[in-house]
């Protein structure tokens, strides 16, 4: 800690800062524009200058820029000193000469960061005559509008792009007061991560294209604390709407999770919500030939209630991307024993045996905070970009960090951004992946390992075993796997914080046994290690955690008569296994209620459709990869729009069902008695009712206002339907209001912020003023409370080691590999991301291609027992003889390791992000 | 001889006989040929060349070789005038620190400046020699000089010299028996005029944009490649060998009484003037003194005002002519010693005209990094622009005024913007009627000049 006097006030902060970073952490306002928390300092805008004493006998002092500056001890500074003052007007006068004060224009207006400093500064006079700079705009991409008019040459963007993100299709180039920063050519901007610049950019040089394509000013939209459901990551999430649509997603700023940055799967994956072809009202329909009828509630209630009590037994089949309400409300509708989580049986193992190793392994999982302090990190039979991209991004940093050791030798802060980058060149913390495909880590990794799930699984035996012999070893293990499994520990066991990810998406329990060995090894080393497990979807974890069989069993059931009635809630089982087993099982029921907001195939077979309430409409818990049980709210009612609309949560359809079922009218029900209900049932989820503040919850005994105070339009919003104003909807499940009424502020600490705002704050940066320190956590606390907490037990080492694999010549292992653009189902019905998708391709070896005389990029049909594939080939020159690898989203998830046979041959040929099926 | 170097605009080059120069007076030029031949490395070897290299690199350490370059005040040559002694022993060495590297700032595109393109172009040994001691002293792998772009003719001698040098074992491994490696590579520019500010040359160097860094870490903590790295001028480079043969106190009095600074210095004039040209003088040596030397203003003019040494030094005036030009007099009349070489402004001469020209100048070589210079330095050029025109409104030369102090050190990033503030300063200080000429309208007047749309 140090003492610094601001003004003639004394604080204490910390030291190990800069002076904007400090004075803003204390809640001082000083205009910037190139500085940003999460990359530092540069010193280009001279926005944040101040005046340096020396000692208390200094009465001249110097001007300095305060990010450059350390907090160190006894500092004296002058915000308020006239000529600091005077230059800061100055510095907003010159980034405005150009700029083309579009703002009534500009998507940016209401959020923007410029205006803000600008009228921080008070900057109100324009007195440069002359002509202004005029530039060419560049199309990127479906994600981002681009507008460099407004462009007040900050540098932040290609800092964010290329420094922080790994990008290299966006520059800087020009010089003088001709800065450009675009691509060297127009065209989709590469980076997974690109949506981040509408954030990091203080104007509206890059803007969210999916939001201008239904504009709406942040003051107008309505929000509410979300969490993405693209992945299971968790990112905490602001989305926005407005006349019953969502107009945006922004990041929600979580300290331990997400920070300040998303992916862009979940920024801009999120038009499912808008899509005109959701089911909105129940239907029925008699037989598969006829039409669906519309059924009103109480007759579809009624109906289906009638149904399900007629037949003889009743399997429901939950899912991993509803919440854990709408799960347990099944479960209670159907009972115990004919709950299955709808989860596939060998994904289902592999996700129970995640998190026994979570809790037993003696690692812990870090937070993604922590992921960045890891200084060594192997990937184990997974693709973190693809399959949790956030995660990625993090372990970027971990790998990409700055010899921390010879820049306290120099004397450099960690805030200081370039000269951190020149000390750090091409410094690289060790990163080791096994995997079979190419990933966007490889260029910051050691060479990938590119080997069959068998031989990262034996390699990550061998790891374990280098570092503890008392784990088993790999017999008859290649010796150059031996080399390299040894170099792998050594690095690990070198470094203080060695990290290891793996995961599901190979669907392989021996890779997780590995990643679980290696981790325990560690352990026993006493390391301050880390154990990262991906799963698949946004709740995989949460519902690995209840009872439920796999889906494999509840289709067996139906197939084989044991069963007669069906309730499905949010799930496409097509995705899942294969179409015949699919078809099999939902052939012999005699009552199929789906509950669902997409018209998926598997709504499409239903004897009874209930309208599902998306993430926007419903509020529900959801526990993330990392073991965090987290809530999302509902952002908008549905009806109020749409008075025609019956959509709810899922979990009220299911009481409302369990309701008739027991003929016992039990009422209403709430989220506060459903969460509370689920966390009685399940030991391991008895924390969740925590997870975030209930109903009851009020600041300065107000509800949370869901719009911000500036909120227009509400009495006309309507007008066309009805010139009477309906009550605003009213909210009996959260503590928050459909209304601008209620408390918005940043005053009072709180962990659920649907937006932020502070007065003179109305961009993201607003985010600094709900932290305890900028870019440290909520005063109110980080969401979210996690539940894969260690147990203590002796454990044993994993020892069921696999056999090598070997490439027979009889056909081949099907592995589906992660997509993070097309292979999440729902978002792949979002069309920014159906348009960012890249076109399906299978990966071959070249000895295999050879085998079957397939042309690069010609089309190999992929037959499998239940299934078969039509699409491009792509020859990987070192993807691994043997297997074929398939792109998540255009085949079904079950494909994932079973055996194939490939042919040449012939076939539509597909469009991009066209689903090729036989 | 180069046909560029026969050409009558031609400007570097030495205005003093060979029977005037001596070794023991003219320890940068008394080598060079009346002819303007290249002294080559047979030559060179010849007159004591590398004799400095073969006595240091064998029989001294590093640390006596910077503390004599500290007794001798070698100020930097590049116009900052920091202690090339002290700059050296702040190289970080020792321990874990890597071996380095020396950079040659050979980036000369300070407007009215040709001095190290004369000790380049003819001398280039004089140069690797400096370095080689230098990297000695240093503790340098490698050497860079990174070399203006223009200057290909210096580009061609340069290479063969090192050539030359490297066949000679000069440069590589195990120089002059000593044990001491060390080469060079000759890096030519793309002809910006921030790249000889050291850290931006560094960042060009390293491939990446020429944006200036920030200071601290300083070159000899972190620089190229995050090494640790020393950055000197070619005359501050070049005044090495002879201080490390003769001595320090021969240095500190080759320029007698008249400043403390050591040394001899590439003096030059150029403007209106009859004899444009370079003179290696005592430092200290008067303007009047080099004005005499260039033969004094063409056709019989006076002289208005001068810049001491280069576009970003501030003017001076007829009455500083008797002022010893060192880097501490000089500094104190409110401009800098700069690069030493005289630009005259003849009595004719529109100081609005010279300002605009020179403001295009600095605006135009702005890196655009920081705000002050990329987006003031434009508006005061536009401003000149109008007050040339005599389209100035009321407020403008204030306005002026305001920019060049908003452009002074400390508030920009690097000291591109300070140096194009100061002649901007100086003039309006010392001229300020010629700028009031130009105002001829109220503020905010209404225009008539038609802004078309969609033109850049």
């Amino acid at each position: 800690m140090a003492t610094i006097h601001v003004d003639g006030q004394s604080y204490e902060v910390d030291g190990a800062d800069n002076l904007l970073h400090a004075c803003l952490s204390l809640g001082l306002d000083i205009p910037y524009f190139c500085w940003h928390p999460a990359m530092g300092s540069v010193g280009a805008c001279r926005q944040c200058i101040v005046r340096q004493y020396k000692d208390s006998d200094d009465d001249r002092g110097m001007l300095v820029m305060s990010c450059m500056t350390p907090a160190a001890d006894g500092t004296r500074i002058d915000i308020e000193d006239e000529e600091a003052r005077a230059f800061r007007a100055s510095v907003v006068e010159w980034l405005m000469i150009n700029h083309p004060h579009d703002c009534p224009v500009c998507e940016e207006g209401g959020h923007c960061h410029l205006q803000d400093m600008t009228v921080m500064t008070g900057h109100d006079r324009r007195r440069y005559r002359f002509r202004k700079r005029t530039r060419r705009n560049q199309y990127l991409g479906p994600f981002i509008a681009h507008e460099m008019n407004r462009c007040i040459t900050c540098y932040r963007c290609v800092r964010f792009y290329n420094d922080y993100a790994g990008g290299k299709d966006l520059g800087a180039f020009g010089s003088k007061d001709n800065i450009y920063f675009g691509r060297h050519e127009e065209g989709t901007l590469e980076s997974r991560f690109a949506g981040n610049l509408t954030e990091v950019c203080p104007t509206g040089v890059f803007t969210d294209q999916s939001h201008s394509d239904h504009y709406t000013r942040k003051w107008d939209l309505q929000f509410a604390p979300g969490i993405c459901h693209q992945c299971a990551m968790g990112c905490n999430i602001s989305p926005g709407e407005r006349y019953g649509e969502i107009r945006r997603i922004e990041n929600r700023y979580h300290g331990d999770l997400n920070g300040y940055f998303l992916c862009d799967l979940g920024r801009f994956g999120y038009g499912y919500v808008n899509r005109t072809d959701r089911p909105r009202v129940p239907e029925w329909q008699a037989s598969p030939d006829d039409p669906p009828a519309e059924l009103q509630v109480d007759a579809a209630l009624a109906r289906i209630g009638d149904a399900l009590l007629h037949a003889r037994r009743v399997i429901g089949i939950g899912s991993p991307r509803a919440s854990l309400e709408s799960n347990h409300q099944l479960r209670e509708l159907v009972g115990a024993d004919n709950f299955s989580t709808g989860i596939g049986a060998l994904e289902q193992d592999c996700l129970r045996r995640m998190n026994d190793l979570n809790r037993s392994c003696g690692l812990p999982i870090p937070t993604l905070r922590e992921v960045e302090e890891h200084d060594a990190v192997l990937v184990l039979g997974e693709d973190p970009m693809e399959s949790a991209a956030r995660l990625g991004l993090a372990i970027r940093q971990a790998i990409t960090a700055p010899p921390a050791e010879r820049a306290a030798k120099l004397g450099v802060p960690a805030w200081n951004a370039e000269a951190m980058k020149t000390l750090a060149q091409d410094h690289r913390q060790p990163l080791f992946i096994a995997y079979p495909a190419a990933t966007e880590l490889d260029e910051i990794a050691r060479p990938r390992l590119s080997l069959a799930p068998e031989e990262i699984a034996r390699l990550g035996f061998a790891v374990a075993h280098a570092i503890d012999p008392a784990a088993p070893d790999v017999r008859d293990l290649a010796d150059g796997l031996r080399e390299q499994a040894g170099d792998i520990a050594q690095s690990l066991m070198n470094a203080d914080r060695p990290l290891v990810v793996s995961g599901g998406s190979l669907m392989s329990p021996a890779v997780l046994d590995a990643a679980g060995n290696i981790a325990r090894a560690l352990a026993r080393r006493a390391s301050r290690g880390g154990l990262v497990f991906i799963r698949r979807e946004v709740n995989s974890t949460g519902v690995s955690l209840m009872d439920g069989q796999p889906l494999d069993w509840a289709l067996d059931e139906l197939s084989s008569g044991q069963a007669d009635a069906v309730v499905i809630l949010e799930n496409d089982l097509y995705r899942r296994l294969p179409d015949t087993r699919v078809d099999a099982a939902l052939d012999r029921s005699e009552v199929t209620v789906v509950i669902d907001h997409q018209r998926t195939r598997t709504l499409e077979r239903a004897t009874f459709s209930l309208p599902a309430a998306t993430f926007a409409e419903a509020d529900g818990t959801l526990v993330s990869l990392e073991g965090r049980a987290q809530r999302f709210f509902q952002v908008f009612e549905p009806t109020y729009m749409r008075p025609e609309a019956r959509i709810h949560e899922s979990w009220r359809w299911l009481h409302a069902l369990s309701n008739r079922q027991s003929r016992a009218d039990s009422g209403e029900i709430t989220l506060d008695q459903v969460t509370g209900a689920c966390a009685r049932a399940f030991a391991d989820l008895a924390p969740i009712v925590e997870a975030a503040p209930d109903s009851g919850y009020r600041v300065e005994g107000l509800r949370l206002a869901r719009e911000p105070h500036r909120y227009s339009g509400r009495t006309s919003m309507r007008a066309n339907q009805n010139v009477s104003e309906p009550r605003s909807p009213q909210d009996p499940d959260t503590a928050f209001a459909f209304s601008m009424e209620g408390y918005s502020g940043f005053q009072q600490p709180r962990q659920q912020v649907p937006f932020a705002w502070a007065p003179g704050w109305n961009s993201p940066q607003a985010w600094n003023k709900f932290t305890d320190e900028v870019g440290g956590h909520l005063r109110g606390g980080d969401p979210g409370i996690r539940l894969l907490n260690p147990q203590p037990g002796r454990y044993e080492y994993a020892g069921n080691i696999p056999d090598a694999f070997r490439a027979d010549g009889e056909g081949c292992q099907a592995l589906v590999l992660p997509r993070l653009f097309g292979g999440e189902e729902t978002s792949a019905l979002a069309e920014p991301i159906r348009q960012r998708m890249e076109r399906p391709v299978l990966l071959l070896s070249e000895t295999d291609a050879k085998g079957l005389g397939a042309e690069l990029g010609g089309l190999v049909t992929v037959t499998g027992d239940h299934a078969c594939v039509t699409l491009p080939a792509r020859v990987q020159p070192d993807w691994p003889a043997g297997l074929v690898g398939l792109p998540a989203g255009s085949v079904s998830a079950g494909l994932n390791g079973s055996r194939v046979t490939l042919s040449a041959g012939p076939g539509a040929t597909p469009s991009p992000g066209e689903e090729v099926r036989p | 001889m180069n046909s560029q170097r026969q050409s009558p605009i031609y400007r570097s080059r030495l205005l003093q006989p060979a029977s005037e120069r001596a070794p023991e007076t003219h320890p940068l030029t008394w080598r060079l040929r009346d002819d303007g031949k290249v002294v080559d490395l047979a030559d060179y070897e010849a007159k004591e060349g590398y004799r400095a290299v073969r006595q240091v690199l064998n029989e001294h350490d590093p640390q006596s070789v910077i503390a004599a370059m500290k007794e001798a005040n070698v100020r930097g040559r590049g116009g900052a005038g920091f202690s090339a002694g002290l700059k050296w022993s702040l190289t970080m060495q020792g321990g874990d620190m890597p071996r380095g590297y020396i950079v040659c700032n050979a980036d000369e595109m300070e407007p009215g400046t040709f001095k190290d393109r004369l000790l380049m172009e003819q001398q280039p040994h004089l140069l690797i020699e400096g370095m080689i001691l230098s990297a000695f002293a240093n503790n340098a792998r490698y050497g860079y000089i990174f070399l203006r772009g223009e200057y290909v003719e210096s580009a061609r001698v340069l290479s063969q010299a090192l050539a030359e040098a490297r066949n000679a074992g000069w440069l590589g491994p195990d120089i002059a028996g000593s044990g001491f490696d060390f080469d060079i590579a000759l890096h030519t520019g793309a002809g910006r005029y921030i790249c000889g500010e050291e850290t931006a040359l560094l960042n060009s160097l390293e491939g990446k944009r020429a944006n200036p860094r920030a200071k601290p870490p300083f070159p000899g903590q972190s620089g190229a490649w995050g090494k640790p790295t020393v950055v000197n001028n070619v005359e501050t480079l070049c005044n090495a060998p002879a201080v490390l043969l003769r001595g320090a106190d021969w240095y500190q009095g080759l320029s007698g009484d008249r400043t403390d600074d050591g040394g001899t210095k590439l003096y030059g004039a150029s403007g209106l003037v009859n004899r444009p040209g370079l003179w290696e003088l005592p430092i200290g040596v008067t303007g009047r003194e080099i004005l005499d030397r260039a033969g004094g203003l063409r056709d019989g003019r006076n002289l208005k005002a001068w810049l001491p040494g280069g576009a970003s030094t501030g003017f001076l005036l007829p009455e500083h002519l008797d002022l010893p030009l060192d880097f501490d007099t000089v500094g104190k009349e409110g401009s800098r010693l700069g690069t030493g070489l005289m630009t005259v402004v003849a009595e004719d001469q529109s100081m609005v005209s010279l300002l605009r020209n020179l403001e295009a100048f600095f605006a135009r070589e702005s890196c655009g990094w920081c705000t002050p210079c990329r987006d003031g330095l434009p508006w005061t050029v536009k401003l000149l622009m109008a007050l040339e025109r005599g389209e100035g409104e009321t407020g403008d030369v204030e306005l002026l005024d305001k920019l060049a102090a908003d452009c002074g050190p400390g508030l920009t990033f690097c000291a591109h913007a300070p140096g194009a503030a100061m002649p901007l300063q100086t003039a309006l200080r010392h001229f300020r009627h010629e700028f009031e000429q130009g105002v001829r309208s109220p503020e905010g007047r209404a225009r008539g000049e038609p802004i078309s749309v969609g033109e850049a």
